[in-house]
């Protein structure tokens, strides 16, 4: 199967609230938030883990799910993260621009 | 409850800055006859410590950064303090008189994906705006910046300080601002300086005024409920809480100072010599605001605008006290519903007494 590797856009604005991600899209202002399994993937979105591993060393070990479903969930919801700009998907490793990564994982 | 709305309970709960203003610079081009700040540069803190401080909020879960000033273009390092900002991923807004935004300038803050930028413009026409800035060619310029913050896709919002100088020339500017595309936001209140000097309240609107604008719907929406009577009182309303300011907000100054808002000048700590989080959770001041509730506001607690007033601590901490009412706030409240404060009815009692106005009269 073709590995999908996923980036945070730079253009948002991010916080994790009390271990939620809050997000902000730039493009038009739209407020998210990121359940405790989103903000995982999230904050393990680097461009260099492909989705299938982040979701079977992270989702799967942290919420005991099946592996098939997770992943498929997962791929659902990375789309739609992509659609509204806030992930970058790609089917090759991703260079991020300097993000300084403390800071997806601070605030909680 | 929006989203938003979600958030900033969940951080009151949690006691999570969700948002902070700071300034960079006090120092300014324009010398506006209302600004409430001294120019100039008593030692600002270095991009050094900017960084520092910025980790430090990241680390505190702020989310919204608010940079103003002063004029935050006055530093040269500005775009550093920007750039390291969003690096840090904060949901950044920036407050300038836009004087100083060229198609560079404009460009960048478009690539840095600021939020939003806030501008003053105090009027249409450039003899009215320019005799407040004390800047002549200013709102020339101003429009322009916003111009090209439009041109880039910037979200510009138009701020409009009202005062005796330009009260007439709202509608003007509204029309502006639609003209540029922006949004339009009024501010009918003129504050203290923050060394407490209250000579610039003279320039701000009497009651008269504030009724005309309270009752122009292109301003407040629909008149009939913005100034509709206060309701009953609830015993609900004495346990809440008066605003953000120390709660889910703070402010820092560009020495370091922190207080609970820009308009709340109450020394709390400093970033310097102090972790932010150290004075977040343990401020004896911030603690103090932070356990004031409706109810143990002395003259506020038995006024029926209690409810609906938009009282300001930080005026009030100005005005004398904390938990006192704010004058400015009490005359809203007035020429909105027409029925007197508490407060406004104290002063009449007090100054009735005959003895009391023959002394002030002798002294002066
Ligand atoms: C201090 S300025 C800093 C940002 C920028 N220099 C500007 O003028 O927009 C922020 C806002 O505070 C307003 N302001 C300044 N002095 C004030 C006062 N005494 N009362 C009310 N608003 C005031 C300004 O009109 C401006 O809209
Ligand atoms: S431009 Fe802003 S900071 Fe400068 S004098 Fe005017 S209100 Fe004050
Ligand atoms: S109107 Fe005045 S006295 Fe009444 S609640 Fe507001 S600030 Fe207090």
């Amino acid at each position: 199967m073709r590995s999908v590797y996923i980036s945070r856009a730079t253009s948002v604005a991010a916080r994790s609230l009390d271990g939620e991600m809050m997000i902000m899209s730039a493009r038009d202002s739209t407020l998210f938030t990121l359940n405790p399994a989103g903000t995982i993937i999230w904050q393990s979105a680097d461009g260099k883990m492909p989705l299938a591993e982040i979701v079977k060393q992270k989702i799967c070990v942290e919420f005991d799910a099946d592996p098939a479903e997770a992943l498929e969930d997962a791929e659902q919801f990375v789309s739609d993260l992509a659609s509204h700009g806030i992930l970058v998907v790609s089917d090759s490793p991703i260079t991020q621009p300097e993000l300084h990564s403390k800071t997806v994982t601070r605030g909680s | 409850m929006s989203l938003m709305q979600e958030f900033g309970q969940r951080a009151l709960d949690r006691g999570v800055p969700l948002s902070v203003q700071l300034d960079v610079t006090y120092r300014c081009n324009e010398r506006c006859i209302h600004c409430y700040l001294d120019h100039d540069d008593h030692g600002e803190m270095t991009i050094a410590e900017i960084r520092d401080v910025l980790d430090q909020l990241a680390d505190a879960g702020v989310f919204f950064l608010t940079l103003s000033g002063g004029e935050v273009f006055m530093r040269r390092d500005f775009f550093d303090i920007v750039e390291y900002a969003r690096s840090l991923m904060f949901c950044v807004k920036i407050k300038t008189n836009a004087f100083m935004i060229g198609e560079e300038e404009a460009r960048r803050l478009h690539e840095l994906m600021v939020q939003d930028v806030q501008v003053s413009i105090y009027s249409h026409r450039a003899e009215v705006h320019d005799a407040i800035t004390l800047l002549p060619g200013s709102l020339k310029r101003t429009v322009e910046g916003i111009r090209r913050l439009r041109a880039q896709g910037v979200k510009v919002i138009v701020a409009n300080v009202l005062m005796m100088q330009n009260l007439g020339d709202y509608s003007g500017v509204i029309q502006l601002a639609e003209d540029l595309g922006a949004e339009y936001t009024i501010d009918p209140t003129i504050t203290p300086m923050m060394d407490g000097d209250r000579n610039v309240l003279r320039l701000g609107l009497g009651v008269p005024q504030l009724q005309d604008v309270f009752r122009n719907s292109d301003l407040v929406g629909d008149v009939d409920e913005f100034c509709a009577p206060p309701p009953a009182m609830h015993e609900d309303v004495l346990r809440e809480l008066p605003c953000s300011a120390g709660h889910t907000a703070c402010y820092i100054s560009p020495y370091g100072d922190l207080y609970p808002c820009v308009q709340f000048p109450l020394p709390s700590g400093n970033v310097r010599s102090q972790k932010f989080m150290d004075i977040w959770l343990h401020s004896e001041q911030l603690n103090d605001v932070r356990s004031i509730t409706a109810a143990d506001l002395p003259v506020c607690s038995g006024c029926g605008h209690v409810g609906s007033c938009s009282r300001c601590p930080g005026l009030a901490y100005m005005e004398g006290s904390m938990r006192g009412p704010s004058t400015q706030d009490c005359q809203k409240s007035y020429a909105r519903t027409g029925i007197e404060s508490a407060n406004m009815r104290l002063k009449k009692a007090g100054s009735a007494s005959p003895g009391l106005v023959q002394i002030a009269a002798l002294l002066s």
